[in-house]
């Protein structure tokens, strides 16, 4: 009933002292503002993590033998083969799909193209695996990879590349070192994971690869899916048995391969950036913090100015609930209009942020909540004090009052 | 004097009064004292600014209070309008026991029942004049159509319907207690309580300002005015004369 006209009259107090009321503003701004930025910045590192984890798939574990150490020495030898892949396949209780793989640089030549690419050597689960999906065409088979066929699978920028499209390359052939292989399908795009863009890859069938292009039986990495139902640790476990077993290593010797949780890693960058934003919120609170002071000193020079026409309402039949809920208000629009532009700054800022140094950036309707949530209570604690105060001041005192 | 023989014979009876059966002499009189006391603490020193006041005012008084600075004028109005609240004895406005009340019983009988006008106005001087009238009538909780209906009327009453949208400060020292005047009516209180309205006025303004006054108590209304002035003091028809927080007299007087 009375607040709409108890912020009228806020909003006329702070018009009459526009300059101090900016001033004071200035806290509330800047704090505010610093707490979206940065609050922004921490979900857009969030959420690029988010997208690489469901890129590569968070519960992928990678067996390879290629960089162990030994003895603090780094071993580079291979030890994975098919059979190991094979062994793995069969041991299905957590394991959701065993993916072998080999690539290399090599070198490939469509009509008068010649391009350098990484030929990827593997199984027609891989695309399931890795979360792949072919746009045009279809994956190769089981067949196509036991009758060692020459077909090939094209990254979704591969055709772009040979100055074509993917309708127009489906069903031609193209040389790797100079063997013809036929193109059966291409993918569709996943985008960059941060070191390696799947989509300039090429894939063939593994038997394909190791029969024709390294003629060993040798893989590079194992990809393990582990089944959702099973966790990430007993999937390491049993990898570990498996191959001991197969490559038959004593107790008490070292392993000759080596198990990367790409959820581990990812998680651990996760936890640094959540580090991350937590501090520069913090630090953006702290700020907020000290603007809330500014609101409260204001406000008490404002209930000091007052204080006559604090007692001349009082006088008039305003009760001390009435006043105090007129200061209390003046306080909360000082922060909420602070909020309202440090909002649009913080919002600006975060954009500019994402525009200009390229960095992602995401504003939420929560941390815009939070943020107004903040203010207002920013001017409720801060305003509170001086509003008692002022509802406490003695009637005939402040009628007194020069 | 029936209704003072009435309280005295109460008090010696030391009966204390329900509000279920007042006595005539309170349901008759707007204002009713009934030895009040007020005294105030100075370090270890008690001053004792109302001494044992019993005192009626009944429906369309005009009455002055008057006394030499520190005889307890200030302290009286302040009691009477609920700014201040007696130490010791009753004060009964319109049948309500006032020092019993709490702030918000305060407030509202301040709002309600009592119409202040004061020495130096005491305006808000960021709101036009209109805005000033309302301002009881916002506490009261009054819808703003109704209350710009009711402070526009106030202001014709004392002369200035023209100038509802002037600020204070764009006013001259009469039009200002003009509207004081139109704030303290606009409620329809019960007691218009004037705290030396003349005081900041040269003597041309200040008439004008009494016999507005005059006007008022003509239409009914009740109004105790505290002065020092004897020729304010003329207008009122009745002269109270206060000496060290005591009543020393008490007299009808002829009116102007």
């Amino acid at each position: 009933m009375l607040l709409g006209e108890t912020t009228l009259i806020a909003l006329q107090s702070i018009r009459g002292n526009l300059f101090r009321a900016t001033l004071t503003m200035l806290g509330i701004i800047i704090g505010v503002a610093a707490v979206i930025t940065m609050v922004a910045l921490g979900a857009g590192a969030q959420q690029a993590i988010d997208e690489q984890m469901e890129a590569l798939g968070g519960d992928i574990l990678s067996v390879s033998s290629a960089g162990f150490f030994s003895r603090g020495i780094a071993r580079n030898q291979q030890t994975l083969t098919t059979g190991d892949a094979l062994a793995l396949a069969q041991q299905s209780v957590s394991f959701g799909g065993v993916v072998p793989e080999i690539n290399g640089r090599r070198q490939i030549k469509y009509g008068n193209k010649n391009l350098n690419l990484t030929v990827l050597g593997t199984t027609p689960n891989y695309a399931d695996v890795h979360l792949f999906s072919i746009a045009t065409g279809r994956m190769f088979n089981q067949s196509d990879d036991s009758a060692r066929r020459r077909v090939v699978v094209l990254g979704a920028e591969v055709p772009n590349m040979l100055d074509t499209d993917a309708t127009g390359i489906l069903g031609k052939t193209i040389q790797i070192r100079s063997i013809s292989f036929d193109v059966i399908g291409v993918l569709e795009a996943k985008g960059s994971s941060g070191w390696h863009n799947p989509d300039d890859d090429i894939w063939i069938p593994l038997s394909t690869a190791q029969f024709r292009v390294t003629g060993s039986d040798f893989v590079e990495t194992i990809s393990i899916k582990v089944r959702e139902d099973s966790s990430i640790e007993l999937a390491m476990v049993d990898i570990e048995s498996v191959l001991r077993r197969e490559h038959k290593i004593l107790p008490g010797a070292d392993n000759d391969f080596s198990i990367m949780n790409r959820k581990q890693f990812l998680d651990t960058r996760q936890e640094a950036t959540e580090i991350f934003t937590y501090l520069l919120a913090g630090i953006a609170a702290v700020s907020l913090l000290v603007g809330g002071i500014g609101i409260m000193n204001i406000m008490l020079v404002t209930v000091t100015e007052r204080t006559r026409e604090i007692g001349i309402r009082k006088a008039m039949g305003a009760t001390n609930g009435n006043i105090m809920l007129q200061f209390l208000v003046e306080a909360m629009v000082l922060c909420l209009l602070g909020g309202g532009i440090g909002l649009a700054l913080g919002i600006g800022a975060a954009y500019i942020a994402a525009e200009f140094a390229g960095w992602q950036t995401q504003v939420s309707f929560v941390s815009v909540a939070t943020a107004f949530t903040f203010s207002a209570a920013v001017g409720l604690v801060f305003g509170i004090w001086p509003a008692k105060r002022a509802a406490g001041l003695d009637p005939i005192e402040a009628l007194r009052h020069e | 004097m029936g209704l003072l023989a009435g309280i005295i014979m109460d008090k010696s009876q030391n009966v204390r009064m329900s509000p279920d059966s007042l006595p005539d002499y309170l349901t008759e009189a707007i204002i009713c004292f009934v030895d009040i006391g007020r005294t105030y603490r100075m370090g270890s020193e008690t001053i004792y600014a109302l001494r044992s006041i019993d005192m009626v005012i009944k429906p369309n008084e005009f009455a002055a209070v008057m006394g030499p600075s520190g005889s307890g004028k200030s302290t009286l109005m302040n009691v009477i309008g609920c700014l201040d609240s007696p130490t010791t004895g009753d004060y009964w406005l319109n049948g309500r026991l006032v020092s019993e009340m709490n702030d918000r019983q305060l407030a509202k009988a301040r709002n309600q029942d009592i119409g202040f006008v004061f020495q130096t106005f005491n305006l808000l001087n960021r709101m036009s004049a209109l805005h000033n009238v309302e301002v009881p009538l916002i506490y009261s909780g009054m819808k703003r159509k109704e209350r710009h209906e009711r402070a526009q009327h106030a202001l014709e009453i004392v002369g200035l319907a023209d100038r509802t949208l002037h600020r204070p400060l764009e006013l001259s020292g009469g039009q200002r207690q003009r509207v004081a005047v139109a704030r303290a009516l606009v409620t329809e209180p019960s007691i218009l309580l004037a705290d030396e309205p003349t005081g900041n006025l040269d003597s041309t303004t200040g008439r004008e300002i009494m016999s507005l006054f005059d006007d008022l108590h003509e239409s009914g209304n009740t109004i105790i005015v505290v002065t020092h002035e004897q020729e304010i003091a003329d207008h009122a028809r009745r002269i109270i004369r206060l000496s060290d927080g005591a009543i020393v007299d008490d007299q009808p007087s002829g009116g102007h």
